[in-house]
């Protein structure tokens, strides 16, 4: 099962995504921006980074690469595709997926482990999850305030295409001696507390934090990053 | 040479962190008049020749395809700006910097 993973100039964790891709037992095969081919793998990771510098807005610039001329049509086609952070962005300015992703509320640069709920159990990245799982990973960014109207929020609840939710632990009491930061709300503004979506066929799924981040002991808060690997590579299996 | 002058803002029910953090500075500097700032982006396209309706069009879709990001953003304006003003401005501003 090979699984591509697309190199933009400033793409950072393309390496650490072909590294979980490998220890989850499939096959990484390098994607090129520059490239309009997918070399015939069976799903696409686009990773974290900061792809172009986030110039114009991040993902902008990135969602006009060749390669994004392949990519669309195929997950149009039903073609497994995960964007991680960057990725998200370059799939929501794709409109591969709906929403965008704006500056954190708070304005300043965050690098947490975080803890999600899995709201979405059925889709290609997440089947191997339980529904409503609470899983731990990396979130780090600064443009990870995910915003879109309200018709567009009611319909992705509606349609339970919120696919993860970041998991608000409660505002500590008064006199606590330990204080987490962002205790009481969630880590960057997002609306809902949303922290990933997919599209209406489950072969598309984004979300800011890192899963692959979270596949070896010793390294990461957890391995729950494995999961969203292990469910793509069974998916394929499958179909 | 013509320009055309795109002005891109985010929609006003999108929180805007970067005005928030202008806004929150001002005071600081004596500027308690202003009770909100909202900061945009300005692109500034230049051609070859004049700016025909054909170049205003497709400066136009440029700006809703790639320089805005309609699920966040508005284009407010698209508009051809006389080449005399833009090197007039750059001129003053060179010689500010010199002097």
């Amino acid at each position: 099962m090979k699984i591509g993973v697309v190199t933009f100039p400033g793409s950072l964790d393309d390496h650490d995504a072909r590294r979980a891709v490998r220890i989850a037992g499939g096959e990484p095969v390098s994607l090129w921006h520059g490239d309009d081919s997918l070399r015939a793998v069976d799903a696409v990771v686009l990773p974290g980074g900061f792809s172009y510098g986030d110039y114009l807005r991040a993902g902008a610039i990135a969602r006009f690469a060749p390669v994004m001329s392949a990519l669309i049509p195929a997950a149009n086609a039903g073609l497994p595709v995960l964007g991680i952070c960057n990725g998200f962005q370059i799939l929501c300015e794709s409109h591969l997926l709906p929403g965008s992703m704006i500056q954190n509320d708070h304005r300043t640069f965050i690098c947490r482990d975080q803890r999600l709920r899995v709201e979405n159990a059925t889709t290609a990245w997440t089947s191997d999850f339980e529904q409503g799982a609470e899983i731990t990973i990396v979130l780090k960014n600064q443009d990870g305030q995910y915003v879109a109207d309200k018709r567009t929020l009611d319909e992705l609840e509606g349609e339970g295409r919120v696919a993860f939710r970041y998991v608000v632990e409660p505002a500590a009491a008064s006199g606590a001696s330990t204080h987490d930061r962002f205790a009481g709300r969630n880590p960057n503004g997002s609306y809902r507390d949303i922290a990933g979506v997919t599209n209406a066929r489950g072969n598309v799924v984004g979300l800011m934090p890192h899963p692959e981040h979270a596949i070896e002991q010793g390294y990461g808060p957890s391995l729950d990053g494995l999961t969203f690997f292990s469910s793509v590579l069974k998916t394929m299996v499958n179909a | 040479m013509g320009t055309v002058v795109v002005d891109v803002m985010l929609k006003s029910e999108i929180l805007d962190p970067q005005g928030q953090a202008v806004a929150g500075a001002l005071p600081r500097l004596g500027f308690n008049q202003f009770t909100d700032v909202r900061q945009g982006k300005r692109f500034v396209l230049t051609v070859e020749g004049e700016v025909t309706d054909e170049v205003l069009a497709a400066a136009r879709e440029a700006a809703e395809t790639m320089l805005s990001n309609p699920v966040i953003e508005d284009v407010v304006g698209v508009r051809a700006e006389s080449a005399a003003v833009e090197s007039q401005t750059v001129d003053s501003q060179a010689t500010e910097s010199q002097g």
